[in-house]
């Protein structure tokens, strides 16, 4: 687990200007920044999103159509959709406490209102990615007595499953997506002071 | 003078009394005595057989909430899991909700299930006032217009929602089963999967039991033609080993354990064997049955291991499903079995004028065959041994057992109407639940587009 108090460090170091677009800060000495880390987390998690939606569900779903794939997959017996695949392992992170970090898929066109922006930071996090493409957004906020550096990055529609999954919808607020779209941002928190 | 010796005598025995008690509590505290002195108030009907046993539930000397919070795991974590909780923990760790958890802590199980407050136990024992769920929901109405207007205080309403295990209830499971008739084309419960016999078939004439541990005629045969013997199962394989020092007159669920570990481990979850749950700091004597919290029958010989049920020797499956429960059971729901028409069915299957898995026992429901993993991943049908894990909130009953032989929309009736429960489901649901209608409505009024699906 990263040391908490090296994060707290970082923040305060002047040299570590956080901006709302965040810019290529350089690494405290002898660590890392919480957006370096942020950043080489939210890499990780976009590649293996990308690689399930693109090689596992589009292929067997829509392009071989051997499997469907289901918000209901354990009772149709079908794939997890790309956003459950995420969101369980979000869930995994969140009950793990040495972890460091938590991390959830948000919209501002959610399917579950659940998955709506709640805080401050969420809500003014997507509308920069959804407005401002190949940018990420970057801040600080307390939450609950607890101070965090706040990452959040555009979730774009890889693949035709996404956008037909999307636009399709039942519970859809929005049905106009195409592929390329910024359709929901993944926030990202790392604690870096406070209780 | 005389008034200061009384006074320095009564100090002496204040002094003298207080020690004294608590030398007392300090021992009961430490010293590995009853505890119940400092049970605060009367325990819950889920916890109060092993009530004796305070460490159970709060450790090693009261070891604080986090104790708390792993006993109440320990015991219904996997529960949990299996069920698909619809407000695991992991909801709410995520800082973005740390407003919300100034409202309502979800995070902590006794938050919403208290125990010792008898005054404030309602259903399922929730201990909030039945409201809790506006605490994160209080917008529903927006995203659901047909919940307009309805109360916080009907969420939970026998139909609707349950907090953890929604199943059976969410939108597209209901939409799956809209049209469904009371009784269904080819009602059959599901049947166990056949354990793999230990060996070859055995006769009375190769049981192994030693010499000096004669018996009777009728345990012979009772042995003899009982499922043990056809699979090969011998004397010492239950009582012992080859000494005869090491024979055992009355095996211990533990015996049992080598093969039917995955009945045995649901037993000791559940209302029969939480007693002997391993989590207790020492097994407790089988509960009396001028003890229990049900009506049970004045001769009724209690819970103490799998033979209560099955019968030694025999093993007697057609027994245990229904005698034995009878044999203890005197509720009313329990006295109504007999002239119920799921009794009828079970009379019908045990006289062989109906299929396997046609009747309906009491086991059927409160002891459902359920699909378990085995060892090597394949599904096995196994009768689910912790009888509580479907019994509340009912709804639970829905996907197991009722959806079996009924459609969803007498199930949902059915379940909701208690009189119609105390009868043993003998006549008709006397109510109706709205919500395959509100279903109905929703997909009339907002179709699914083409190969969309719906929100849980």
């Amino acid at each position: 687990m990263m040391d908490r108090s090296l994060f707290a460090v970082a923040l305060a170091t002047p040299a570590l200007l956080l901006t709302a677009c965040g810019g290529g800060e350089p690494a405290a000495e002898g660590g890392i920044t919480p957006k370096q880390m942020a950043d080489a987390l939210h890499a990780v998690m976009e590649a293996d999103r990308t690689v399930y939606t693109r090689r596992v569900v589009n292929r067997l779903q829509n392009k071989e159509q051997v499997i469907q794939a289901s918000e209901h997959f354990e009772d149709d017996k079908a794939l997890p959709l790309p956003a459950q695949m995420f969101r369980f392992g979000a869930e995994m992170v969140a009950e793990n406490e040495a972890a460091g970090f938590t991390y959830s898929l948000q919209s501002l066109w959610p399917i579950n209102d659940q998955n709506a922006p709640r805080t401050e930071a969420e809500k003014t996090g997507l509308q920069f990615v959804a407005d401002n493409p190949g940018e990420n957004y970057y801040t600080t906020e307390a939450l609950g007595g607890t101070e965090y550096f706040t990452a959040v990055y555009a979730d774009t529609a890889v693949a035709p499953a996404c956008v037909t999954c999307h636009n399709d919808h039942r519970d859809t607020p929005r049905s106009d997506f195409e592929i390329g779209d910024v359709m929901g941002g993944v926030v990202l928190r790392i604690p870096v002071g406070g209780s | 003078m005389a008034s200061s010796t009384r006074r320095t005598l009564i100090w002496g025995l204040w002094l003298l009394l207080s020690a004294g008690i608590g030398l007392a509590l300090g021992y009961r505290l430490l010293g590995g005595a009853e505890q119940t002195v400092f049970m605060p108030g009367e325990m819950s009907y889920a916890h109060h057989q092993f009530g004796v046993d305070c460490q159970a539930c709060h450790g090693e000397a009261f070891a604080g909430g986090e104790a708390l919070q792993a006993a109440c795991l320990d015991c219904h974590g996997e529960q949990m899991r299996a069920r698909d909780d619809s407000h695991p923990r992991s909801k709410f760790t995520d800082p973005r909700n740390a407003a919300l958890l100034t409202r309502i802590e979800a995070r902590e199980c006794v938050t919403c299930h208290l125990e010792h407050r008898p005054e404030i136990t309602g259903p399922m024992q929730v201990t909030l006032p039945i409201d809790f769920c506006a605490n994160c929901h209080q917008d529903i109405a927006t995203e659901r217009p047909s919940h307009e207007g309805l109360g916080f205080a009907s969420c939970a309403d026998a139909g609707c929602h349950n907090y953890h295990d929604n199943r059976a209830l969410y939108e597209d499971f209901l939409l799956a089963h809209l049209q469904e008739s009371p009784v269904l084309a080819d009602p059959r419960l599901p049947v166990a999967t056949a354990i793999a016999p230990h060996g070859p078939a055995l006769t009375a004439m190769a049981a192994d039991h030693p010499p000096t541990h004669a018996l009777s005629a009728e345990q012979f045969a009772a042995w003899a033609g009982s499922g043990h013997a056809a699979g090969g199962v011998n004397c010492r394989d239950c009582h012992g080993g080859e000494a005869d020092l090491e024979w055992v007159a009355e095996p211990a669920p533990a015996a049992c354990e080598s093969c039917h570990g995955a009945q045995v481990a649901g037993w000791r979850l559940g209302r029969h064997g939480m007693r002997a749950h391993e989590e207790l700091s020492q097994p407790l004597p089988p509960l009396a049955a001028a003890d229990a919290r049900l009506p049970m029958a004045p001769d009724a010989p209690g819970t103490p291991g799998c033979t209560s049920c099955h019968r030694a020797h025999d093993f007697d499956l057609v027994h245990a499903r229904v005698e034995a429960c009878l044999g203890c059971h005197a509720d009313p729901h329990s006295r109504s079995y007999a002239d119920s028409p799921h009794a009828a069915l079970w009379q019908a299957e045990r006289e062989g004028r109906a299929p396997p898995g046609s009747g309906v026992t009491c086991a059927s429901c409160h002891l459902p065959v359920v699909e378990r993993a085995g060892a090597e991943g394949e599904a096995r049908w196994l009768a689910e041994h912790n009888q509580s894990a479907h019994l509340r909130p009912n709804e639970q009953f829905i996907r197991p057992v009722c959806l079996n032989c009924h459609g969803m929309g007498f199930t949902l009736d059915a379940l909701a109407d208690e009189a119609l429960i105390e009868r043993n489901f003998t006549g008709r649901p006397a109510g109706h639940v709205d919500s395959l209608d509100m279903v109905a409505a929703r997909l009339r009024d907002a179709p699914t587009p083409a190969g969309g699906a719906g929100t849980p």
